[in-house]
């Protein structure tokens, strides 16, 4: 078995043996967003109109709270140091744990998402977009994501350094997703969105291990 | 070990090496070679560039002036090749400790695993050896320091690696592992591979021994400010 | 020309020579901001004729638009000397991006001021969520994570090679924020009355604004210099050209 596929495995084998680590980001979301209702205004009509945003907002901050451990444990305990001997391709490896991370993190949350729409009074028509958007665009926040991760991982108190880092360049995710749900609620087209999520989806598929496995190397130069 | 390797021979060879740091010489002018059989122990004070040069060996760091040449041609150009018949063993153990040495010890020899065809059978026995004999399926972190060590350590006797670069494998290991590592370092010698080591054990066990010292350079400081300025006028 | 231009590349990569031949540049550098900025200043407040629009509110413009253009360049700026250092791994572009990271942040936050100043009689509140002002707004946030990470690093080195690799990918984003902003404010403010999309401006009022956009970016240029010098003499304290300068001598006890 490859380097990259062992990886996988086992980041997935240590997500199984400490749930903490993608459960709390997902009682989070759940949190976040019953927040809402209760600072704002628990009216349906008003509800319905921000469910969208609300939850992709939730959604975001939720993997921001998960991106923090990416890269760190991997830097500190020398696993790093064993990829780069290895020779093998930093490109793949940041890869396939942004994969890791989208699956115990993006893919949990487009899960949980219905439940938390019922919450928010989502209308009938508009769960197909949630569940669309956020499969779409949660692995874009995983791949953005990995790049402040990777370049956070040897800072002490990298987590809030990450979300500084990390907003603004999800800003155009949030806005696509959020309007996809919101057409979609008012009964408007929303395919224009979701093709606009997929193509920055390549386009952060292609480009962002590249600058992740750059930052990965600085932790390592001594 | 080695003989289901199709290439054994180890040549590596630094010549004119030149490293500085934050502004601070740690060495320069720096050759020698290692070939098949050879142990070489990296020696200084702490701060003298033991640990950097054992990166830059390794091919883990590549901010150097000078040559680093595996089989005469330059280690970036053949690094996966190189990367294939080189052990290295940082001073973190890359050790999970949530999982057990068994699924450690399967992460660390993964990018063997393929060509030299490990199997599970060979890891099993791997960590008897290492006497963590019944502890295959308990996580690490109830594990302590010297056995998480030596998870990592029974990877020398799986990897069909010619080359091993050791970063102080001594640490945390009791006098009965220091012995059985000893042991295993001279077999590894005697049996035509080559060790780079760094460690402040003495190691007067192993008679072929040679010692690079890179004390002396740090030394004086007076040298980095000589080097620098020479530095800038041909710039 | 190839030659003079791989020269010139290896002089700038010395600290000494850069230092030595802006030494010259600074004097003059002032002079022509000074000038400009009276010049542009005069012409756009005094003689420049009155938005039919918006009235007098409109000459802020004459710093409002300089601002936001130079923050623009500014992380162009800083990302090519990251990607200069990244490549090549030259000391000078690393302090030059050291340099600019809190020069555009400034700038950035002079246009943010100016256009809720701007705001205010045009819209009758500081702040709305325009596209320009919301991109620009993001650019900041984007300068601060820039700061921030160079800041956080202990490694010199690797806080210069973690900000030129965050520059580049705020780099490739920001395009794509500027889009996605642009296309929400259109979605959610159809038809308002937009700052500076102008069909066409009289030359009157051109002309300033073309001379504060130049001078602007003289006076950007020059604060550059001025914070890379500053870079090269912490940087290069110990070196025999550095203490044998004429500056250095004075402070010396």
């Amino acid at each position: 078995m490859s380097l990259v596929a062992a990886t996988i495995k086992r980041d997935l084998l240590l997500a199984a043996r400490n749930p903490g680590e993608w459960l709390n980001p997902l009682m989070f979301f759940l949190m976040v967003v019953a927040l809402f209702p209760l600072a704002v205004d628990p009216d349906p009509k008003f509800l319905a109109r921000i469910a969208g945003g609300v939850i992709w907002v939730a959604a975001l901050l939720a993997t921001l709270l998960s991106l923090d451990a990416l890269y760190k444990s991997d830097v500190e305990d020398g696993t790093l140091e064993q990829w780069l001997a290895s020779g093998e391709s930093l490109y793949l490896l940041a890869l396939a744990k942004a994969l890791v991370h989208w699956l115990c993190s993006g893919l949990p949350l487009t899960l949980m998402a219905p439940v938390l729409g019922v919450m928010m009074a989502l209308p009938q028509d508009a769960y197909w977009a949630m569940i669309l958007s956020l499969l779409v665009g949660t692995p874009v926040l995983s791949l953005l994501g990995s790049v402040g991760a990777a370049l956070t991982a040897g800072v002490r108190s990298g987590g809030l350094l990450l979300s500084l880092l990390i907003l603004p360049m999800y800003v155009p995710v949030l806005i696509f997703a959020a309007s996809a749900v919101y057409h979609a609620g008012i009964g408007m087209d929303y395919n224009g969105q979701i093709g606009f999520l997929g193509a920055m989806l390549a386009l952060a598929a292609c480009l962002t291990p590249f600058a992740a496995a750059a930052a990965l190397k600085l932790n390592l130069s001594r | 070990m080695l003989d289901r390797y199709d290439n054994n021979s180890v040549s590596l060879a630094a010549t004119d090496l030149f490293c500085e740091r934050d502004d601070r010489v740690l060495f320069e002018s720096l050759s020698f070679a290692i070939g098949n059989g050879d142990l070489l122990q990296l020696a200084g004070p702490n701060g003298a560039g033991k640990t950097t040069l054992l990166r830059l060996l390794a091919g883990l760091n590549r901010d150097y002036d000078g040559e680093l040449l595996w089989h005469d041609e330059p280690l970036d150009d053949v690094f996966s090749e190189y990367a294939a018949r080189r052990l290295y063993l940082g001073h973190s153990a890359a050790i999970k400790r949530a999982l057990t040495p068994i699924e450690n010890l399967r992460w660390l020899v993964s990018p063997w695993a393929e060509q030299a065809n490990i199997s599970d059978d060979e890891l099993w026995q791997a960590l008897e050896q290492v006497e963590l004999g019944g502890y295959e399926e308990t996580p690490c972190n109830q594990l302590s320091a010297g056995q998480q060590r030596r998870v990592g350590l029974a990877r020398l006797d799986v990897v069909p690696a010619p080359l091993w670069i050791l970063d102080e494998p001594f640490t945390a290991l009791d006098v009965y592992g220091v012995e059985w590592l000893e042991q295993r370092i001279q077999r590894h010698v005697e049996r035509n591979g080559a060790v780079v080591i760094t460690s402040h054990h003495a190691l007067q066990n192993i008679p072929s021994l040679q010692r690079l010292d890179l004390g002396l350079l740090a030394a004086s400081p007076s040298r980095s400010d000589a080097v620098s300025d020479a530095e800038e006028g041909a710039s | 020309m190839w030659q003079k231009l791989v020269r010139l590349y290896h002089r700038l990569g010395s600290p000494k020579w850069f230092y030595e031949i802006t030494s010259g540049w600074i004097f003059w550098l002032t002079l022509v901001s000074v000038i400009g900025c009276v010049a542009g200043l005069v012409m756009g407040l005094l003689f420049a004729p009155a938005d039919y629009q918006q009235g007098d509110s409109f000459r802020i413009i004459y710093i409002h638009v300089p601002a936001a253009i130079v923050a623009q360049s500014a992380f162009m700026m800083m990302a090519v000397s990251g990607a200069v250092y990244l490549v090549w791994k030259m000391k000078m572009a690393a302090w030059v991006a050291r340099a600019v990271a809190p020069l555009g942040a400034s700038f950035c936050l002079i246009a943010l001021f100016t256009g809720a100043i701007w705001g205010k009689p045009t819209w009758g509140t500081w702040w709305v969520w325009d596209a320009r002002l919301t991109s620009m707004l993001l650019l900041l946030f984007l300068y601060f994570g820039v700061m921030a990470l160079q800041r956080a690093i202990e490694s010199e080195e690797a806080s210069h090679k973690a900000g030129a690799i965050l520059s580049l990918v705020g780099v490739v984003n920001i395009p794509i924020i500027k889009y996605s902003v642009e296309w929400w404010n259109t979605l959610h403010q159809p038809a308002t009355l937009k700052l500076t999309e102008k069909p066409s401006m009289a030359p009157e009022m051109l002309w300033p604004l073309l001379i504060m956009i130049v001078t602007t970016y003289v006076f950007f240029a020059l604060m550059v210099i001025l914070r890379t010098r500053n870079e090269i003499l912490w940087h290069e304290r110990k070196r025999g050209w550095v203490q044998e300068l004429p500056e250095m001598l004075g402070g010396k006890r």
